[in-house]
């Protein structure tokens, strides 16, 4: 309980939905296409942030192997507080040139209320990129691609 | 034991390892190829701020910048929406070019740690590794075994090609693949989280960040009190979050820097499981260590022919596994015998014995000595066949034996019979223990305790007659040994000496048949063509009529194109009475069996010949093949250089080519004349000056001079501090008597 009440005090706003009882959700579809690269499969973290790019919430997390997870740096810098939070949010990690698809539910409240999608993205011995993906959560934007600046070729979220 | 846990394992994950080893061998290269396009500053000479500031001012939004183990920079940078890396000079930050990592080591790199195979193939290759460790220990452990123990772990090999080659190349290897798979193993650990690796997944986050306008990083205090040489990371703050830090790393700790004071806001060291991986991650890839990397890859690139040759050695042993016949029960048999045997080839004299008696109409049951049954209902005597394992341990079949002696409840008469090679220091040595503790047990003795000498047939016919008195039955033990296809050899030149002194001897030289021997390499290749064979192998020849074959030591190779013996005929001698009545164009049925013993050491050590008679044979042919030009020295004795000098002109010839460095021969039938022990007497000061320098001595010839020999010589270098003993332990005294 205590852990509860810490956790909504510092994130604040995410108190709305702490009760995802009452929260009305809406199921947003997140599809990412990786550019080819040499290297083996890359890391990523999709997750939300306010207007000024502060840690608010995982939505996913690609490469299981934790201990590789702090070179999804602004995400792992984040996410700082809810360690072992992603058990049930994350996938295997995604190769050169392929392509993902999955669904999460993000709370009505959320959407065109001044939040992104963030992507950050890493590849062993190649390059990690914090924010490589940066798109404002709005109606307007859904189903736009938006191109990164690292490893994410795509980026385009459906609701 | 330690044979069946090594031979194994090494059988069924011979291409795991295989896989693993080439892999390694080329992901060796890595390091020093890194290290060669690297410049390295010197301690002092640049800090990290000073770099950063460098690389700074290039680039629009440095992210990163990383210090390999190679000593290469590398900064990872955004321009606008672009992402870059660079290889960059490590003084003065100036661009090198684009780092691009080989996807051809990345694509190695995933084969040899995960077969390119995710989780199950990372596991298989961390059961290569633990694989690796057990062959490269049992394998060392038994050749220290077979060699008489570690301290003698680097003595000369012996045995046939491909044991030789295992052996050697194993022994070259072994320290390499040891520290390779040990690593390796626990590098598995480490990436399936069984051991930690302490990796610093976060640093407690700053709370206290400055969070006011940031000042150039070249001003830094905390990055400028850093060196260069220091440095492992440099991370640098989200341009756009004014809380966000500098992350340093260090080869001592992970620290926040503020990037407005440039103080630092939180450090925490590595710990102990950080630095013990960093240690082993250096040790087993060779990154930053580079010349142990190259050591590394040379041994594992010995781990193909480590397999290959390992492979042969088990497919010859077990296609020489012996097939007994009417093996009856245990508990119905009236004669057990009992085998103690490494290698086989005591089988095959317990096979030519089993069939011996059951041709005799006696029940009898073999076995190997491990399986000794405390009770035998009907057996009225066991026989014990056994050889000895190096220093005078039990052979594989026999190493339990003594423990399972004592559940035996009655004793029967037995008869041990002892096989091994004179030239080793503890002869039979095991066969001996053997009775002797037979009879402090109170069993009757069927037949005295004997000895077989280097596998003699006619030893063991001797015995076989013994036995058979003993028992009662006429015992005819022709014993070949795992008697090989015979082929046809036609005789093409004789040269005879000896018949003046009643010494008649023959220089024989054989070819395959009809195989013109100065024909051009393209007819040789199509026409039969002989065995393989080297100087001082065995020729057996079978005379007409006879079963038993004859042994003669071979003074060619089969690279010399022709098999050449030389033969002394002997009062009533079956067989070299028959080779001597040979003309040009006759044939004979002969086949080799190879004698790895009595061979020169490969190297520079000077070689001492030592010879009467037809013991030159062999003596001629190691001579013919120095090409290398090594310090050779023969002493031979005959009767009278007129008439039996075997090989004069050859070994004039190979004087003057100095093949051979020194002749010293001795004639005993001349005025003046002597034996070659004579010889060796009066040249005592020479010889022990050779033997200080490591020379070998290999004796061939009669048992009578090659005991007056033995004592002539141990007489000499007695006063160096060493005897025969010493020396033949070695394998730097070898005898081929008859």
């Amino acid at each position: 309980m205590r852990k509860m009440k810490r956790l909504a005090v510092s994130l604040g706003l995410a108190a709305v939905i702490a009760v995802p009882a009452i929260a009305e959700t809406k199921t947003v579809t997140l599809s990412t296409t990786l550019k080819s690269y040499d290297g083996n499969g890359a890391y990523l973290a999709i997750y939300l942030t306010d207007a000024q790019g502060k840690f608010h919430s995982t939505l996913r997390v690609l490469g299981r192997k934790a201990k590789y997870h702090s070179h999804l740096r602004d995400w792992s810098r984040g996410n700082a507080f809810e360690k072992r939070k992603i058990d049930g949010i994350t996938g295997a990690s995604v190769g050169s040139g392929q392509s993902l698809k999955v669904s999460v539910d993000v709370a009505d409240a959320l959407i065109d209320a001044g939040y992104q999608i963030r992507i950050d993205s890493s590849v062993e011995n190649g390059r990690d990129n914090p924010a490589d993906v940066v798109v404002p959560l709005t109606s307007a934007n859904a189903s736009k691609p938006t191109s990164g600046k690292g490893y994410v070729k795509s980026f385009t979220f459906d609701m | 034991m330690l044979r069946q846990i090594h031979s194994l394992p090494g059988l069924i994950a011979a291409l795991l390892v295989v896989m693993l080893s080439v892999t390694g061998a080329v992901l060796s290269l890595d390091p020093i190829l890194e290290r060669a396009g690297a410049t390295l500053p010197k301690a002092g000479q640049i800090s990290v701020a000073a770099l950063a500031e460098a690389v700074a001012a290039k680039h629009g939004g440095v992210d990163r910048i990383v210090k390999r183990a190679s000593g290469s920079v590398i900064v990872y940078y955004f321009d606008g929406d672009r992402a870059g890396v660079d290889l960059v000079e490590p003084v003065t930050g100036l661009t090198i070019g684009a780092y691009e990592p080989s996807s051809f080591v990345q694509f190695v790199t995933n084969l040899h740690r995960s077969f390119l195979m995710g989780d199950a193939g990372r596991a298989a290759a961390g059961i290569g590794a633990l694989v690796m460790v057990v062959l490269a220990i049992t394998g060392a452990t038994i050749l220290a075994t077979r060699l008489g123990g570690w301290t003698a772990i680097l003595r000369p090999i012996r045995g046939t090609a491909s044991q030789r080659l295992h052996a050697e190349l194993g022994r070259f290897a072994v320290l390499g693949l040891v520290l390779s798979a040990l690593t390796g193993c626990y590098l598995s650990l480490a990436t399936f989280g069984l051991v930690p690796d302490g990796t610093i997944a976060r640093i407690s986050v700053p709370s206290a960040v400055n969070g006011g306008p940031r000042a150039p990083v070249g001003r830094l205090a905390v990055l400028k009190a850093v060196d260069l040489t220091d440095l492992r990371e440099l991370t640098f703050p989200n341009a756009g979050d004014l809380t966000d830090v500098y992350v340093l790393t260090t080869a001592r700790g992970v620290g926040h820097v503020d990037a407005a004071t440039g103080e630092m806001l939180a450090y925490q060291p590595h710990s102990l499981s950080r630095r013990v991986y960093e240690t082993i991650y250096m040790l087993h890839t060779g990154q930053g260590l580079w010349p142990l990397g190259l050591i590394l890859g040379l041994a594992a690139l010995s781990v193909p022919l480590l397999s290959a040759f390992g492979a042969l050695i088990w497919w010859n042993r077990r296609s020489a596994l012996p097939r007994i016949q009417k093996n009856v029960g245990a508990q119905s048999a009236d004669t057990i015998i009992l085998v103690g045997s490494e290698g086989n080839s005591t089988w095959d004299f317990a096979v030519t014995l089993h069939d011996a008696l059951t041709k005799a109409g006696h029940r009898v049951y073999t076995a190997p000595m491990n399986r000794v049954a405390s009770a035998y209902a009907r057996a009225a005597r066991i026989l014990i066949l056994t050889a000895t394992y190096g220093d005078g341990a039990a052979p594989a079949s026999a190493n339990q034996f003594f423990s399972r002696l004592d559940a035996v409840q009655k004793p029967l008469p037995v008869a041990v019979l002892g096989f091994g090679d004179r030239s080793f220091p503890r002869f039979c040595r095991f066969a001996d223990d053997v009775a002797g503790a037979l009879r402090a047990k109170g069993w009757p003795v069927l037949l005295e305790l004997e000895h077989i000498d280097r596998q003699s047939a006619q030893d063991f016919v001797r015995w076989g007659k013994n036995l058979g008195g003993a028992i009662g039955v006429e015992l005819t033990l022709t014993h070949i040994a795992t008697r090989p296809k015979t082929v046809a050899l036609q005789l093409i030149e004789r040269v005879d000496y000896g018949a003046e002194v009643q010494a008649p001897t023959a220089v024989l030289r054989f070819a395959a048949p009809n195989a013109d021997h100065r024909a051009g390499v393209w007819r040789r290749l199509r026409t039969p063509r002989l065995p393989g064979f080297e100087a001082g192998d065995l020729v057996g020849i079978l005379s007409p009529g006879s079963d038993l074959p004859r042994y003669y030591s071979l003074a060619s190779a089969s690279s010399d194109g022709v098999l050449e013996i030389c033969v002394r005929k002997q009062p009533g001698g079956l067989c070299s009475s028959f080779l001597h009545e040979l003309e040009p164009g006759s044939r004979i049925e002969a086949f080799i069996r190879k004698n790895p013993v009595f061979r020169p050491t490969r190297g520079k050590a000077p070689l001492i010949l030592i010879g009467t008679g037809t013991g030159i044979g062999p003596l001629a042919g190691f001579i013919r093949h120095n090409a290398g030009r090594r310090r050779v020295y023969l002493y031979w004795g005959g009767r009278d250089p007129a008439s039996d000098f075997l090989y004069e002109s050859e070994m004039a010839k190979y004087l003057a080519d100095q093949r051979l460095t020194a002749l010293n021969t001795a004639f005993s039938r001349v005025p003046g004349g002597g034996y070659v022990q004579d010889r060796i007497v009066s040249d005592a000061i020479e010889l022990r000056c050779l033997i200080q320098r490591g020379a070998q001595v290999l004796v061939c010839g009669g048992r009578d001079m090659a005991r007056d020999v033995a004592r002539a010589l141990d007489t000499i270098i007695r006063p160096m501090g060493i005897d025969i003993q010493v020396l033949k332990s070695g394998g730097r005294y070898i005898e081929d008597v008859y």
